[in-house]
């Protein structure tokens, strides 16, 4: 059993009234909103399961939003995000699917256009005391905690390119904790996510970057 | 060296070590993380600091929760214990009064620490903050307070559980308030094995209380529990100080709780399908917003 801090106990600091539908969220699309490496300009939340049901009481719409805008889940602005939005001039929707039963209860898709025009869909899962799971980049399953320091590569799935990653990564001295490969299918578009212990050193998203198969790097620090 | 699993071993280790609870769990916490003393000792004053504000500022600006359930009770008890005549005296008047205030943040969307859980989170502090203003504690005593009773959250969370979905109010409410005895028993004085007896006490007490909010949402009766939790904690704390030994150690509690809370039908485990949630008035203040009714 991993060890449990007394700050899991006595935490998270956060904005109420639920840790899993409003610290959660928060969490959820703060991670997005890293994961997109931009600023987000448009953003459609899909919610699911008890999402979908309770969203607006618990202030899971406010939290999400915040999110989005960078806010982290003790922050305060949460309560006021879509004043906030508006005045930032961020076009934002959200709708419930409660067709779809097939997903965990607390579960949320995040449609997001960055200042740059670039697009990316993740799907996040609250999964109890503000903890979080990314679930979903695009249309490949992940899975994603945001608990580490993490860098996500874009490339083709080619051989070679897991290789080089860990390379530039061990050439660093950068103890890997986790390192997994997602896909959809052979050969196409495949994502990498190295977890590491210690924060990642700058240089190495351009280093990954120089591999032909790769498209596109991006660092997500806690 | 310091990692315990149980209440038992964590009791040995104190006596082992001749430490109380506190410092055997800042020495855990020390050992069991790449933290400092520094960032731990941080994060801790942070916590204690939201703590307090949360517990004060409703007092003076009384806040309308999200759904309207909740909004200047904390106000209320203030007004009456300022004119000396709250019948239940200082200790249990101020507790209650801070840990409604911080259910009153929470559910106003404000900043609160979540201990262990955010419906729970009045409990601890209202306890703590009261003692502190009562009896002159220092802020130095009420982290050391903080610590013991992590220990005794991270036990349940452990062993048992703390989620309202999963082992009902009993989980969530009834550990924080054994949280607060345990922490309260130390800083008044008591031993190890008082502080594990006061918590041990508290889940008797609590034992099977059904998780049942109107609507779904963290306000209505979360907030009343609070301060119950408040008042029981101080109740079972006053046992073991007494020297009342209890004939049930905290880990068999711990258990009992756990097994009872999953014998809970799931109607009455946070899913507002009965309870307070599904009474004619409840429902009626819903406004059809109600989770499933």
């Amino acid at each position: 059993m991993s060890f449990i801090s007394v700050f899991e106990v006595l935490g998270p600091n956060m904005i109420g009234p639920s840790s899993s539908h409003t610290a959660g969220a928060a969490a959820i699309a703060f991670l997005a909103q890293k994961m997109l490496a931009e600023t987000v300009e448009e953003v459609d939340f899909i919610l699911y399961g008890s999402f979908a049901k309770t969203y607006h009481g618990h202030g899971t719409d406010r939290a999400l939003l915040g999110g989005i805008m960078g806010f982290n889940t003790e922050d305060e602005r949460i309560r006021d995000s879509f004043e906030l939005a508006d005045a930032k001039g961020l076009t934002y929707s959200f709708s419930v699917d409660e067709e779809e039963k097939e997903v965990h209860p607390n579960t949320v898709d995040i449609r997001m256009t960055g200042t740059s025009g670039r697009k990316m869909t993740v799907r996040g899962e609250s999964i109890g005391g503000g903890k979080v799971q990314i679930t979903r980049m695009n249309s490949v399953k992940i899975h994603f905690t945001g608990e580490y320091s993490a860098v996500i590569v874009t490339h083709q799935d080619r051989p070679g390119v897991a290789s080089h990653i860990t390379k530039c990564l061990s050439d660093r001295e950068v103890n890997i904790a986790y390192m997994r490969l997602f896909r959809e299918d052979k050969g196409k578009t495949a994502y990498t996510i190295v977890e590491s212990d210690g924060a990642l050193p700058s240089e190495v998203a351009a280093e990954i970057q120089k591999n032909p198969y790769v498209s596109e790097v991006v660092v997500v620090e806690p | 060296m310091y990692e315990f699993d149980c209440a038992k071993d964590m009791l040995g280790l104190c006596e082992k070590y001749e430490l109380p609870i506190s410092a055997l769990m800042y020495r855990r916490e020390l050992e069991g993380t790449e933290a400092g003393e520094e960032e731990i000792d941080g994060k801790m004053s942070r916590a204690l600091e939201i703590m307090k504000h949360a517990a004060h500022s409703p007092i003076i600006q009384p806040k309308k929760s999200m759904n309207g359930l909740l909004g200047g009770e904390a106000q209320k008890l203030d007004a009456l214990y300022q004119t000396g005549k709250a019948p239940c005296g200082d200790l249990v008047s101020r507790g209650i009064t801070y840990a409604m205030a911080v259910l009153e943040v929470n559910a106003s969307m404000g900043l609160i620490v979540a201990a262990p859980t955010a419906g729970s989170a009045g409990i601890v502090p209202g306890t703590l903050l009261a003692l502190q203003e009562i009896y002159g504690l220092s802020d130095d005593a009420l982290l050391s307070g903080l610590y013991n009773a992590g220990a005794i959250g991270y036990l349940a969370m452990r062993n048992a559980t703390v989620a309202g979905a999963v082992g009902g109010c009993q989980a969530e409410v009834g550990v924080a308030s054994a949280m607060a005895a345990s922490a309260m028993t130390e800083l008044m004085g008591g031993t190890p094995r008082m502080c594990a007896a006061a918590a041990s006490t508290v889940l008797q007490n609590m034992l099977g209380l059904v998780c049942d909010p109107v609507g779904g949402f963290v306000e209505y009766p979360c907030q009343n529990r609070n301060a119950a939790g408040v008042a029981n904690a101080m109740v079972a704390s006053e046992l073991a100080l007494a020297g009342i030994p209890q004939l049930i150690p905290l880990d068999e509690m711990m258990d009992a709780m756990y097994k009872v809370g999953k014998r809970i039908p799931p109607e009455l485990r946070e899913t507002a399908l009965g309870g307070c949630a599904t009474t004619p008035s409840a429902c009626a203040s819903c406004q059809g917003g109600c989770a499933g009714n």
